[in-house]
């Protein structure tokens, strides 16, 4: 470490992408300073659904990438971060769904995605507990779950990493200025912490999007994929109102989360009825014995969203000293690994595992201002 | 299906019934809904082995037979949903209630402080074996014995030994000097005498708390510290509560001020929300005395007749002065904060050991790296235990308050506020 540095690296955030970042610069022999303001971020709020999206091919490069840097990594993963390979299962309600489940199943083929189409009358077999008269699915054998915020602590938890509680008021390339009035500098700085990125760096296209979730008691065995209606895809990239979709999960304590609702224009943290009603609505017309299940909390979280739904990774282009790791909507706990990857590329000036292009901050802030 | 209540009353207590009571004469429409199968709270609590003093069987009769009261067992409030309107459950559907005004009378739950083998079969609160009595639970001939602090000790014991348990200990935790001065001060109150006499239980020992409880499969015996030293006393049943705490979090929810742990009151029962009145232990521990009164003021205020309420105030301020002797007398010595050991659950439901928590930095934390308070309870045994041993302030409730069936908030409005 330079002297005079607090860190080599300091990043801003210690939700599942900081503490990614963060990891694989300690991996790299750098020394690593964490600031986390300790509010409430998405990786806490969230489903931690790894799963493979592809919407558009960078999505789909970044997402399969990263599942498969999950998978790594999950061999080491202690039991607490709950990491299950269960798959994801799209469910197609009438025809025109069906031909998207087609689709995507030819797109996530050629691309090596082990996946596979399910007819109706092998849908039930599969999970007995949707309803009769949906058209079929499609099974995404490889996607799975984890416990983000276990996960996050168990990456934070390395020698070269260390956390200290701080909220930043100011980032000036890299180094910042802490609340109480102290700059820290190091030869770099990462600014990843989702929805507050916005209040250090106003430039920044990044919106919150608000989501529902809520969990029942346990209920063992009755549910084994994630289950996710495939107009989750319209209503979460369309939609401009509010709007919900049926997002069901088992996580291995036997319990069931289920969302999913999506709202703009709000920072109001409160669980309001209406969208919770609207959101389990649509969850019972997939699974209709979810109305006899005891719900035991609900709650809300924001995803932070840029407008193409990828996120920004790299050096700011006006900023020298600062890095972006932000933007990642409701995909930043599956793709973490890969924006430390591109991340790490990135400051070592080394050849990235994936095209880096789609991803850039200059998409959003123009060209670099610096040489 | 929705209903309209002029006074809607959560909790058939002492302070529900008596807020029912009061308000009945006015005529107006009101509605007492209680998560118990029958009314009467913790302290009247009903069941084949309770015997209910003859004042509460009484007070439920004349209530039960007032036409202008809809009593609602076994139902829960599970989420506001509107200004002045609650999602309630019972066993078979879930409804909303409209109201003007609103009662809160819902009660208090005991403190458990965990300590080594507090989760072996066998191991209840002190209220909690109480009701387990009184609801049919067969002790006769077990050695039972009752620790914690307060006057549930006693009155848990007498229970007990009614349906023929055999009470070999009762540890009280606060000193004699303290409980000395606490009885000294009780002809100020002649039937709490009279009471605590009914009560009193030749093993009552001051001073003293559990340290442990022991056995592998189930409770087999403690292990207490009386004045200083160890005594082992082997039982089949061990009771053990640290007094109540009040049960807030549907006030909270609501908006209300909280004053300590209890919701805030003034000289009326008002909260601090317009329209919205508390009585009883939701407002502080102070025994059904004060809970009865706190009820007939809150009843009489919220239809709106303030001089009659105010005839009561004497007789409250005479309760609250024993209420006052009580809070002071059994306060928690600090050493009962180191009970746990590091393997010691604290969190039941998600299997959490004290190591998991200490060194957190709050509540919010402690959730999320060990699952503490996520389990079916909803923190409501670890959340007031962490409280008391942190100093964690837990978060407002968030709907559902209770568990319920989703088939419940599918009755919520699905429509977005304009």
């Amino acid at each position: 470490m330079t002297q005079g540095l607090a860190a080599d690296v300091i990043v801003v955030g210690a939700g599942i992408i900081g503490a990614a970042c963060a990891q694989a610069l300690a991996r790299r022999g750098l020394d690593v300073l964490v600031l986390d303001a300790g509010l409430p971020g998405a990786t806490a709020a969230g489903m931690g659904h790894l799963l493979v999206l592809d919407d558009n091919p960078a999505e789909l490069a970044l997402s399969q990438y990263s599942l498969q840097r999950w998978r790594d990594i999950a061999r080491n993963l202690p039991e607490g971060c709950a990491y299950r390979s269960n798959g994801t299962l799209w469910l197609a309600a009438n025809a025109e769904e069906m031909a998207v489940a087609e689709h995507k199943h030819a797109n996530l083929r050629a691309h090596g995605v082990i996946c596979q189409l399910v007819g109706a009358p092998r849908l039930c077999e599969r999970e007995p507990l949707l309803r009769e008269g949906l058209e079929g699915g499609l099974l995404i054998e490889d996607d799975g779950i984890l416990y983000a915020p276990a996960t996050a602590r168990w990456m934070l938890d390395q020698p070269r990493i260390r956390q200290r509680q701080a909220r930043v008021a100011e980032v000036d390339g890299a180094r910042v200025r802490l609340d109480d009035g102290q700059w820290l500098a190091a030869t770099a700085v990462v600014l990843a912490n989702g929805i507050q990125a916005t209040e250090l760096c106003p430039e920044l296209p990044i919106q919150p999007k608000k989501g529902h979730l809520l969990i029942t008691d346990r209920y063992p065995g009755q549910v084994t994929h994630t289950l996710v209606e495939l107009g989750y895809v319209t209503s979460a990239h369309n939609a401009s109102g509010p709007s919900a979709a049926c997002n069901i999960q088992p996580r291995p304590t036997g319990q069931l989360f289920i969302g999913a609702s999506r709202q703009f224009g709000t920072t109001d943290p409160q669980v309001e009825g209406w969208m919770l009603a609207r959101m389990l609505k649509r969850a019972t017309e997939y699974v209709p014995a979810l109305a006899q299940l005891n719900a035991i909390r609900a709650w809300t979280g924001f995803r932070a969203a840029s407008p193409d739904g990828l996120p920004l990774v790299g050096q700011h282009p006006q900023r020298p000293g600062l890095w972006l790791a932000v933007g990642h909507e409701g995909l930043g706990v599956t793709t973490a690994p890969a924006t430390a990857d591109l991340l790490v590329a990135q400051l070592f000036d080394e050849h990235p595992p994936l095209a880096a292009q789609a991803y850039l901050p200059q998409r959003f802030l123009g060209e670099p201002t610096h040489a | 299906m929705s209903a309209h209540a002029d006074v809607l009353i959560i909790g058939a207590g002492p302070a529900g019934l008596n807020a029912a009571l009061a308000a009945a004469p006015s005529g107006a429409r009101i509605v007492l809904l209680d998560d118990n199968p029958w009314p009467g709270g913790q302290i009247w609590r009903a069941g084949p082995q309770a015997s209910v003093p003859a004042q509460a069987q009484r007070l439920r009769e004349h209530v039960g037979a007032l036409n202008n009261v809809q009593h609602h067992p076994q139902t829960r409030v599970i989420a506001a949903t509107g200004p002045r309107q609650l999602l309630v459950e019972d066993a078979e559907r879930g409804w909303l209630i409209d109201y003007d005004t609103l009662i809160l009378c819902t009660g208090a739950r005991e403190l458990l402080l965990p300590f080594p083998g507090w989760t072996l079969p066998g191991v209840t609160g002190a209220g909690g074996l109480q009701a387990l009595v009184k609801g049919g639970l067969p002790v006769r001939d077990q050695r039972v014995v009752i620790a914690g602090s307060g006057p549930l000790l006693l009155a848990s014991a007498a229970t007990a030994r009614h349906n023929g348990a055999q009470v070999v200990g009762v540890a009280e935790q606060a000193t004699r000097g303290a409980v000395a001065g606490f009885a000294a001060q009780l002809p100020r109150w002649p039937n709490k005498l009279l009471q605590a006499f009914g009560l009193f239980d030749r093993h009552y020992r001051t001073d003293s708390h559990v340290v442990e409880a022991l056995g592998t499969e189930r409770l087999e015996g403690v292990r207490l510290r009386q004045h200083g030293k160890l005594v082992e006393l082997a039982c089949e049943r061990l009771a053990c509560g640290f007094g109540l705490i009040p049960n807030s979090q549907l006030g909270q929810a609501l908006g209300c001020t909280l004053h300590g742990q209890a919701l805030a009151v003034d000289a009326w029962q008002a909260t601090s929300e317009p329209g919205l009145f508390a009585a009883g232990e939701c407002t502080g521990f102070g025994g059904s005395e004060l809970a009865l009164v706190e009820g007939t003021i809150a009843g009489l205020a919220a239809v709106g007749d303030r001089q009659g309420a105010a005839r009561h105030w004497p007789q409250r301020a005479r309760w609250q002065g024993f209420a006052k002797a009580l809070n002071h007398a059994f306060a928690l010595a600090p050493q009962l904060k180191q009970l746990a050991r590091p393997d010691t659950l604290v969190c039941r439901c998600e299997d959490v050991p004290y190591s998991k928590l200490a060194g957190q930095r709050d509540w919010r934390e402690a959730k999320l790296s060990s699952r503490c308070g996520m389990g079916a309870c909803q923190g409501r045994v670890c959340g007031a235990a962490a409280q008391h041993l942190f100093g964690w302030q837990p978060s407002a409730p968030r709907p559902p308050f209770s568990p319920a069936r989703i088939e419940t908030l599918l009755c919520l409005d699905d429509t977005p506020p304009a």
